[in-house]
């Protein structure tokens, strides 16, 4: 069967693209062509920085042939209709098609057009420069005298050649003619930009491959990793050192390079005492060169591994000495930045003794705006200060220093190496604290105050890192929601999101106790004061309760809880503990596996029901009068009356020392006399004062069950 | 034609020394300027206003605008007043030289064109590792964005490559390629040298011998006392308003409605404006925030002018100004 090969040669294509550009080419392709009626036996596309390339292997030469009956109207049907037939089908008289019977319709035309199926290479000269046209760049471009006209070709950079050969493997394959903006496809690719830069006419995917090895393309990427993380090990093993793996790095590099070469670069074993974070920030992000460490104590090594795009006629030395030469000086930059940054503030020595200090009176004083309307940095470190220090208390930490790491969180953000390499924010804080004698905690928080980042980084369980932490995440949320910038959709811009989550995280895992509402009010009131514009208000509050419980859901469901019984711990009013909210899920959870808590479930949804209907029926009818106990009321009705009258008291007490399952057993001795009641008693009895006083028994039922949980939210 | 190489200069030459790209500041310039007068470029002088690059000099900005063929390269004097160092730092300054290279449209061969004129100033890619590493160039004050890489010679930037897509906010039809390469980095490289100031302006030796540092060392000094200390506020922040008043004045006078008559003095107001902001950024008076706005309000007369210049002649528009 025939294969195809397919190559576009361009100008270097961002490395950062290449993965989803060969998975789009090959996924286009196919589903185009088995739109059209050819499968395939398999495909694989490549990527270098200047080619992607699909194969695909045994297509039929043929498209099937396709025979299709089309219905038209019935015999002596109006000319319009028939003449309509006749063009839609392709036909230019009625002597053309048949003439069937159907019972019902009785006799109509009939038009059977065969297609006979075309041959494979036109369909492909037909789809390949569709998909090209199409195809779904992150970013496109135009380029050179074409782009002068408005529907010029487009494409991520200037795209130079085609190949497109079609054919069995026995045969010489054909080309697949078609051109695109002025390139003819043809067969004709390139080698290596400067190690082979030659023209070579390639036939199938089978010479194609081997022939650019031989002219120093390895056109598989994944190969150009292998021999890469391959050839780097080795280079770190001779020098007794062992390489600093980086898969994104990694993957980023072997899309810089056609014929990678690895090389052992070095520099200055002084630049060591800038601590190893930044050196690899550095030397990965500046360079993307990758780092060494000593086997042992695992220390960084003065070495690194470059990896080129040629093998150099001089063995590569121009090249590590160039790249050695270009880290020294990122490296004395970093440096300068390190020794900077401990060093007094000329500008600010006046108004603080440490250095940490001074970059906090910096920022001070550069009113660096945090958002326009919430407000300058400062003013935001002034807030979660006066948080961590309320907040302490509740979470079992000194308030001076939950005050003094949250003073010094941000005043990194005014050094030189953070401002060089942002990922480093925190961090740097930590380590300029520690250096300038900040107590461990405080120096800890500091750094340790950005997490959680997300559902798998780890949680701080260092009180005064949790305070800071919690008041930090909760001026976000707090601020974001008094100035009605929500996340919508898709769109978070500010991560609130993952702040929510984050707080959710750090009570539940540390098992803290803290009530949201008063912790939203005390936020709240320190944006306003230094925001005296910025609106507060309970029903932002009550908003961002519902969207921490949106939170928790999510949270709960990856650990198998069920959302329902959230909500129906949440619709009772004044849910503002996580902790109390989970614990009580948990025992509503458990109580719900058992026979009582089910039995309860329908039972309560029995009388839900009645209650609902009646309360439809008319608006203005109100249950919750207390019932009135009658001498001649049935047994079953009195037994209720004081079950439900013992069950509303214990499961009360239970709530209030925090019992849940105390609270529900209390429930669980409803069961049996809700069961009786409902055989035996009919609710719905002619004497109307009966009816009402039982409609009010089952309303101090449903009220009795809603002590621990609204069971009207929960499912099944 | 290649330039002439050290080997075959006798020790004596001195003008061959001077002229030589692996030993003179000056002879690399003069080498790309004799490259590209090669490719049929018009080889211009500096602009002779402060910029921050290359790219704002009117031969590339306006001239990159309409449908009119174009191919120019100049050396461009550029100031960041932010990156001064009281000349302590062997990297950077706050007045370095661009090499400017505009072809209009990108010529299809300007990859080639580029690395042949790395060979001319002696880069030998047989012994170098020559990159193209993403690069999406934006100039917010410019409206302007384009496609392309930085160019990388043994992992040190060497040059940027650019297609133009966007200038003044307006489609760039056809397509312009833009060269620039970082004259003092790329001596750097070629002569060998760690700190710029060591750089061999003259290549001469002994005491005939003129460095970088004698030529800009003072210089450096000076602008950064004046960039960061003593640049008085009030009086950029009326030349931002005067500048961009001006501008809007001028292109208000210059519109004879089809035509324009008066866009390079407007887009001059433009230029100034933009230094103004970049002075009073390096005094660190602009707060985040407003540094938006300021951006925007360049980016405002940058637009009105590339409008303008549509309307005349070197814009497309045929038939000549009154």
């Amino acid at each position: 069967m025939p294969d195809l090969l397919f190559e576009i040669f361009s100008e270097e294509i961002p490395a950062r693209m290449q993965g989803q550009a060969t998975e789009d080419l090959k996924k286009l392709v196919t589903q185009a062509l088995v739109d059209r009626g050819l499968t395939y036996e398999g495909a694989a596309a490549f990527a270098t920085p200047r080619r992607l390339a699909l194969h695909i292997a045994g297509l039929p030469a043929r498209q099937p042939d396709l025979r299709e009956e089309k219905k038209g109207p019935r015999v002596g049907a109006p000319d319009a209709a028939v003449q309509g037939f006749l063009k839609s089908a392709g036909l230019t008289s009625l002597d053309q098609a048949t003439i069937e019977k159907d019972p019902k319709k009785g006799e109509f035309y009939v038009a059977v057009i065969e297609r006979p199926g075309r041959a494979t290479q036109d369909v492909l000269a037909e789809v390949l420069p569709g998909v090209l046209r199409t195809f779904p760049w992150p970013k496109s471009m135009r380029w050179g005298a074409a782009s002068a006209r408005s529907d010029a070709l487009r494409w991520v950079r200037p795209l130079h050649s085609i190949v497109a050969t079609f054919g069995p493997e026995t045969e010489e394959p054909e080309i697949i003619r078609f051109s695109l903006d002025g390139i003819e496809a043809c067969d004709t690719t390139y080698g290596h930009r400067f190690l082979s830069p030659g023209a070579i006419k390639v036939r199938r995917f089978d010479d194609y491959a081997p022939a650019l090895e031989k002219a120093k393309v390895v056109l598989d990427p994944a190969r150009r990793k292998e021999i890469i993380l391959h050839d780097a090990r080795d280079l770190a093993f001779a020098q007794g050192l062992e390489l600093v793996e980086d898969e994104a790095l990694l993957t980023e590099v072997a899309g810089l390079v056609e014929w990678p070469v690895a090389l052992l670069g070095s520099f200055d074993e002084a630049f060591l005492d800038i601590p190893p974070e930044v050196i690899r920030a550095t030397i990965r992000a500046n360079q993307k060169c990758f780092v060494l460490r000593h086997r042992d104590g695992g220390a960084l090594s003065n070495k690194f591994i470059l990896v080129s795009n040629i093998a150099a006629t001089d063995g590569g030395k121009a090249i590590a000495a160039g790249n050695g030469r270009v880290v020294r000086a990122r490296l004395s930059d970093a440096l300068y930045f390190w020794e900077t940054d401990r060093k007094p503030l000329p500008d600010y020595a006046d108004k603080a003794e440490k250095p940490l200090d001074q970059r906090l009176e910096k920022l001070k004083a550069m009113n660096i705006v945090f958002h326009e309307k919430l407000g300058t940095q400062a003013e935001r470190v002034q807030r979660i200060t006066a948080l961590a220090r309320d907040l302490a208390p509740m979470v079992g930490a000194d308030p001076e220093k939950a005050a003094r790491a949250a003073q010094l969180c941000k005043a990194d953000l005014m050094t030189e190496v953070v401002g060089e390499f942002p990922e480093t924010q925190g961090l740097m804080g930590r380590r300029y604290a520690e250096l300038q004698g900040e107590d461990t905690d405080v120096a800890a928080a500091i750094e340790e105050h950005y997490k959680p980042q997300g559902p798998g980084d780890r949680v701080p369980t260092n009180a005064v890192s949790v305070a800071v932490a919690l008041a930090d995440k909760l001026d976000t949320l707090v601020g974001f929601w008094a100035i009605d910038e929500k996340p919508t959709g898709s769109k978070d811009p500010y991560a609130l999101r993952r702040a929510a989550l984050g707080v959710i995280r750090l009570v539940l895992e540390n098992n803290l106790r803290l009530r949201l509402l008063p912790t939203f009010a005390r936020a709240a009131q320190l944006v306003v004061n230094v925001r005296s514009e910025v609106p507060a208000s309970k029903t932002t509050d009550a908003d961002l309760l519902a969207f921490f419980a949106d939170r928790l859901k999510v949270y709960l469901r990856d650990k198998g809880a069920r959302h329902d019984l959230i909500d129906a711990v949440f619709a009772l009013e004044g849910q503002d503990d996580l902790l109390m909210i989970v614990r009580r899920v948990e025992a509503l959870g458990a109580f719900l596996a058992t026979e009582d808590g089910a039995n309860l479930l329908a039972g309560y949804k029995r009388a839900a029901n009645i209650l609902r209907a009646e309360e439809k029926k008319d608006k203005n009818a109100r249950f919750d009068d207390a019932y009135a106990g009658a001498s001649d009321a049935p047994d079953a009705e009195r037994t209720l009356a004081t079950a439900v009258a013992a069950a509303t008291k214990a499961a009360a007490e239970n709530v209030a020392r925090e019992d849940f399952e105390g609270a529900m057993r209390a429930l669980a001795h409803l069961r049996a006399p809700v069961d009786t009641f409902f055989d035996d008693v009919t609710v719905n009895d002619e004497d109307p004062a009966k009816r009402l006083n039982r409609l009010r028994l089952l309303s101090a039922f449903r009220q009795a069950v809603h002590t621990v949980a609204d069971f009207s939210k929960i499912g099944g | 034609m290649q330039p002439q190489t050290t080997t075959h200069v006798r020790p004596a030459d001195a003008g061959a020394l001077a002229m030589d790209p692996k030993r003179s500041f000056q002879g690399l310039i003069l080498t790309l300027q004799r490259f590209w007068a090669e490719q049929g470029c018009v080889i211009l002088q500096p602009y002779d206003m402060e910029v921050g690059a290359g790219t704002f000099h009117p031969a590339t900005t306006l001239r990159s605008l309409g449908s009119k063929p174009w191919k120019a390269a100049y050396v461009q004097p550029s100031r960041r007043p932010k990156d001064g160092r009281y000349g302590e730092n062997p990297n950077r300054l706050q007045h370095y030289y661009q090499f400017q290279v505009i072809l209009k449209p990108s010529p299809p061969d300007l990859q080639d064109l580029y690395l042949r004129s790395l060979a001319a100033i002696g880069v030998d890619a047989a012994l170098h590792d020559i990159r193209f590493v993403e690069d999406d160039w934006e100039s917010p004050t410019l409206g302007a964005w384009g496609l392309g890489w930085e160019c990388w010679c043994d992992g040190m930037e060497v040059s940027q490559f650019t297609y133009f897509q966007q200038v003044a906010g307006i489609e760039c039809s056809p397509v312009s390629g833009e060269l620039t390469y970082g004259l003092e980095r790329l001596a750097m490289y070629v002569q060998g040298v760690e700190n710029v100031y060591d750089l061999n302006f003259n290549g001469l030796e002994g005491p005939d011998k003129i460095t970088y540092g004698d030529v800009f060392l003072q210089a450096e000094q000076e602008y950064s006392r004046h960039n960061f200390e003593h640049a008085d506020t009030d009086r950029l922040f009326r030349h931002f308003k005067d500048a961009e008043t001006e501008c809007r004045k001028l292109l208000d006078a210059g519109d004879a409605g089809e035509r324009h008559l008066m866009v390079l003095p407007a887009y001059d107001q433009c230029i100034k404006a933009s230094h103004m902001f970049n002075l009073l950024d390096a005094r660190g008076v602009i707060s985040v925030t407003e540094r938006q706005s300021y951006i925007l309000r360049v980016r405002e007369l940058a637009k009105a002018c590339g409008a303008a210049w549509l309307k005349t002649e070197a814009g497309g528009m045929s038939g000549g100004t009154k």
